[in-house]
């Protein structure tokens, strides 16, 4: 099928909506977040354009509105009416977060959220998180803080190295 | 008029949220350490995004004209008009009394939320579904201070008991029935807050036993009325200071 200018207009607008950084970590975008449930075409004023629906991580999040705007904005570049919908249900779950986030989490030392279980042997105890020290990559790790610089993140110390780092939390 | 029940049901969820919103901010270069500073100012911030998903729900439920949104809610009602039980908004004590009050409360959202996944009232099944798992982090961290005051030394544990019963006579109030809760219990929105309270003491009792607290003896006295908007003589000094901004420059934005 041969696509019209229109077509590949949306599809760029698309890709830079998906691109939007997530404000707090600017390593990954709000697709690696899973923030973005949905892009598709839709009537926007009368005019052919995305409807973009995103569900918010935190009842709480300053981030959110950060990134509606950053939706916008990257519709707008593009010259592409845009229409932001909110969906809350299902809640948002860190099992949304792609394995590129992950790493890309990993790799600006945060470690990312685990629902995984360890790869390796651990050491035994009542603790059945292990979170793995995005530094050293040592599974001896403590919790310092619940709650840290946001609300998703706590803070953690590695026994191994000795270096501190955000845990992004499990949802 | 059902409808006003409705409303008035879903103001009690988000103004509870508010208004321990509220006090919680007034924690801030207070608490003990900085960590708590961040913790208590993190529940603060999940409180008021559930609060700001309760109150959109409520004004549009409510369907005025023009529609009364989240922000009209919060800064341009009148004292009477708030549905907060008085337990959020009294006064911040001692940080061990924070910790009843934040355990007593937790308690209670986590099993009020857990609850609602079921309402008929899709919009407030998905505003639980989602504050379900922050409020249980939430009672964690209450259980995990509670535990270590507790079990701490001896004038940690008296103080922690202290706290406990400074609290109590307010904690009644949590499971009181009202007009709007039975209308939006029997129209399977909401639920009967009196059928939460024997789980919701079971599991502070849990912690308490725990932490070789007791479980303070029946107040000679305790609050009520938040629901029909009565409140405690410090609500007016709250909502003073919280709407202050919002009441002095209309519409400002910045």
């Amino acid at each position: 099928m041969m696509l019209s200018l229109r077509d590949t207009e949306l599809e760029d607008a698309e890709r830079a909506i998906r691109g939007v950084a997530d404000p707090e970590i600017p390593v990954i975008t709000i697709d690696d977040l899973g923030v973005i449930r949905d892009v598709e075409r839709a009537d926007v004023d009368g005019r052919p354009g995305l409807r973009v629906t995103i569900t918010p991580t935190y009842s709480g999040c300053p981030a959110m509105h950060a990134m509606e705007e950053g939706v916008r904005e990257a519709a707008e570049r593009h010259g592409i009416p845009v229409d932001v919908v909110t969906r809350l249900s299902p809640a948002w779950t860190t099992e949304w977060m792609s394995e590129e986030g992950r790493t890309k989490l990993r790799r600006f030392g945060i470690a990312p959220p685990t629902g995984d279980r360890a790869h390796g042997p651990v050491p035994v105890g009542l603790q059945m998180r292990v979170v793995r020290c995005p530094h050293c990559g040592s599974d001896d790790t403590e919790e310092v803080a619940r709650f840290g610089s946001t609300a998703c993140k706590a803070l953690r110390r590695c026994r191994e190295c000795r270096e501190p780092f955000d845990e992004f939390k499990t949802i | 008029m059902s409808d006003q029940h409705h409303v008035d049901y879903l103001l009690g969820l988000g103004d509870d949220a508010l208004i321990y919103a509220q006090r919680l901010g007034g924690w801030l270069t207070h608490a003990p350490q900085i960590e708590e500073d961040m913790a208590l100012g993190n529940v603060g911030l999940d409180l008021i995004g559930q609060a700001r998903a309760l109150l959109t729900r409520a004004g549009e439920v409510e369907a005025a004209d023009p529609v009364r949104d989240e922000d009209d809610l919060a800064m341009l009602r009148d004292e009477r008009e708030f549905r907060n039980v008085q337990l959020v908004e009294q006064p911040r004590g001692d940080f061990a009394h924070e910790m009843a009050r934040l355990l007593w409360f937790s308690s209670y959202q986590c099993e009020l939320y857990a609850a609602l996944l079921t309402s008929g009232d899709e919009t407030l099944a998905a505003i639980a579904a989602k504050a379900v798992k922050e409020v249980e982090y939430h009672r964690d961290h209450a259980t995990q201070w509670v535990l270590r005051l507790g079990d701490g030394t001896p004038e940690s544990h008296e103080r922690m008991q202290q706290g406990l019963v400074a609290v109590h006579p307010f904690v009644a109030e949590l499971g009181e029935d009202h007009d709007a809760a039975r209308w939006a219990s029997e129209q399977g929105i909401g639920v009967l807050p009196s059928t939460l309270t024997e789980a919701v003491n079971a599991s502070v009792g849990q912690v308490l036993e725990r932490a070789t607290l007791t479980m303070p003896d029946p107040p000679r006295w305790y609050a009520r009325g938040g629901r029909e908007g009565i409140h405690s003589e410090v609500m007016g000094y709250l909502l003073a200071e919280m709407q202050h901004l919002a009441r002095s420059h209309p519409g400002a934005t910045w």
